[in-house]
């Protein structure tokens, strides 16, 4: 089968320092991939160049079989490449059901043809009691719980009916409840047939969720197997809990 | 439009030319102020150069009345195509300035624009250039005071901005505009071109200042680079929509009427020498005590309200 992401050989610098240094990496359609690493080892630094965010010097990106080097962040959100961000980024002037109108407007509408009112509005309600929200549909997003506001997070990314959903630090600061509330709806999105980039420090989390676990270190991948097997790595463990 | 009506009604029957001096200021002020808010307000792009783009339609007003003299409403056509595809190359040549960069870029277009202006002698340079206007004009066999007729045209400006601003708002350019005064890497995230947005609000925003500024030659009747890049056009923009509220397309409508009549009434009671001190106090005081403007207020009162706060 043919990937549906395939980063080959990427690098990235800031000024002197080398944020990612010749990362490869595949995923498979309808895969469940976790992306772990200490902080500042390149975790954010290759979803922003695979989303088109930041400009990799090196390397490209193949996304379902075309190269989207080149391409702004919007063009790789219509060919199905949607993000999830770190700290949660709504647009605080857009009540909630127009922030998931957004992505439907420039995304969807642009790849699937034009969208009636009515079926926009339905979508929205739709997507919001699958994160349930539905109940805070007319609500500003300043209104939200910390939960509540990664929730919106991820249902604006499903909103633009993404191939590829790459959720980054999802979980952040959230309780043990929250945390299998977040689990819960991303493995539904896999169900839906999302493929799903996992990015996380929550190891139960992650361990939990993720099929195949891929680990970067200073830039570099050290690692990239089953999760159990992973984990067990020396080199992998080294880096977590030190020499 | 109706209000505009009245006043032309009024001035009409009651022989008052004054009411059309004042009021082609105010709906001068309605199209600027509205054009400044499509970038300002909507976009979250502040605009310190709206002088320049009024000064543009003004100038080419005086271009094409020395080059070959064409209807008013076709020089408030050309003043919006020439200021719009300046506002076009502003924001081609700025699109990645945000914030106070983007604000500094658009003042030293303004005095660069200026600059040229005064050294450009086929429109009069810094001496300036006299518009010889009739005393009256027929329309349709009517014939009406040269003041009337700028009145009415202004107000169709004035309307035409605010169709445009009001559609813009309810459509998808609007979601689009909201998203990156929010938030420009989510809007990118979510699919949302913000570049070319973005280009697309300043060609608008410059295209309806020049039209505001068009028929200013015939309105002043003598043009100077100081009149037309005069500091109260670029103050008043920003200020009015920001005491209206920006986030909506009245907002502006309702900081240029408030200011614009303030200004009007100050000028004849006082001096026109304390408008931009009524403008200046009036910014100081919405900015602390409504940044939202008064349209941000009402509806912050109605929230509290319906919340039984």
């Amino acid at each position: 089968m043919s990937p549906l992401l395939h980063v080959s050989n990427i690098s990235k610098r800031f000024g002197g320092f080398v944020a990612l240094d010749g990362i490869e990496l595949e995923v498979q359609p309808g895969e469940r991939l976790g992306l772990i690493g200490p902080n500042g080892s390149g975790k954010s630094t290759l979803v922003n160049c695979i989303c088109g965010a930041l400009q990799n010097e090196q390397g490209s990106v193949h996304f379902d079989g075309q190269a989207v080097d080149g391409l702004a962040a919007h063009q790789r959100t219509h060919r199905g490449l949607a993000r999830s961000f770190q700290l949660p980024r709504p647009f605080v002037s857009l009540n909630l059901a127009d922030n998931l109108r957004v992505p439907m407007l420039y995304t969807v509408h642009k790849r699937s043809g034009p969208l009636h009112g009515d079926s926009i509005d339905a979508r929205c309600v739709e997507l919001l009691r699958l994160v349930g929200l539905d109940h805070k549909a007319r609500h500003m997003p300043r209104d939200l719980t910390q939960v509540e506001m990664r929730k919106l997070e991820l249902a604006r990314a499903v909103a633009a009916e993404p191939k590829l959903l790459i959720a980054d630090e999802s979980m952040a600061g959230l309780s043990h409840s929250e945390i299998e509330d977040i689990l819960t709806l991303l493995k539904q999105l896999n169900e839906r047939g999302i493929t799903i980039i996992l990015i996380e420090h929550i190891m139960s989390a992650v361990m939990s969720f993720s099929q195949r676990l891929v680990v970067l270190v200073s830039g570099k991948k050290i690692a990239d197997g089953k999760p159990e097997d992973v984990v067990k790595n020396p080199e992998v463990v080294r880096a977590y809990l030190g020499q | 439009m109706l209000v505009g009506l009245v006043v032309y009604v009024s001035g009409h029957l009651l022989g008052i030319g004054y009411l059309f001096f004042a009021g082609y200021t105010i709906l001068q002020f309605i199209v600027l102020a509205s054009a400044w808010n499509i970038l300002g307000g909507y976009c979250g792009y502040v605009n310190f150069g709206s002088a320049a783009f009024f000064a543009l339609g003004a100038y080419s007003t005086v271009f094409f009345y020395k080059f070959n003299p064409l209807p008013i409403p076709i020089l408030i056509i050309l003043g919006a195509v020439v200021s719009g595809i300046v506002g076009f190359g502003m924001g081609y040549l700025t699109l990645r300035l945000r914030g106070a960069f983007f604000a500094i870029a658009t003042l030293a277009m303004a005095v660069v624009l200026q600059t040229l202006v005064v050294n450009w002698s086929y429109v009069g340079g810094s001496r300036g250039a006299y518009i010889v206007r009739a005393d009256t004009v027929d329309i349709g066999g009517y014939t009406i005071e040269y003041i009337e007729y700028l009145f009415l045209l202004m107000m169709a400006v004035a309307i035409l901005s605010i169709v445009i601003s009001r559609t813009i708002a309810r459509t998808q350019l609007g979601f689009g505009f909201a998203t990156i005064r929010d938030d420009e890497l989510a809007a990118e995230a979510s699919g949302v071109p913000t570049l070319r947005l973005k280009l697309i609000a300043t060609t608008i925003s410059g295209a309806l200042m020049g039209m505001a500024g068009a028929p200013f030659p015939y309105y002043i009747g003598y043009l100077q680079p100081a009149s037309a890049f005069g500091l109260e056009y670029g103050v008043n923009s920003i200020a009015m929509p920001i005491i209206g509220g920006t986030t909506s397309w009245v907002g502006p409508v309702i900081g240029a009427i408030l200011l614009g009549s303030l200004q009007q009434i100050a000028t004849v009671t006082i001096s026109s020498a304390v408008n931009l001190l009524i403008v200046g106090l009036l910014l100081v005081a919405f900015v602390v005590i409504a940044p939202n403007g008064l349209v941000g207020l009402i509806q912050d009162r109605l929230r509290a309200r319906r919340d039984g706060k």
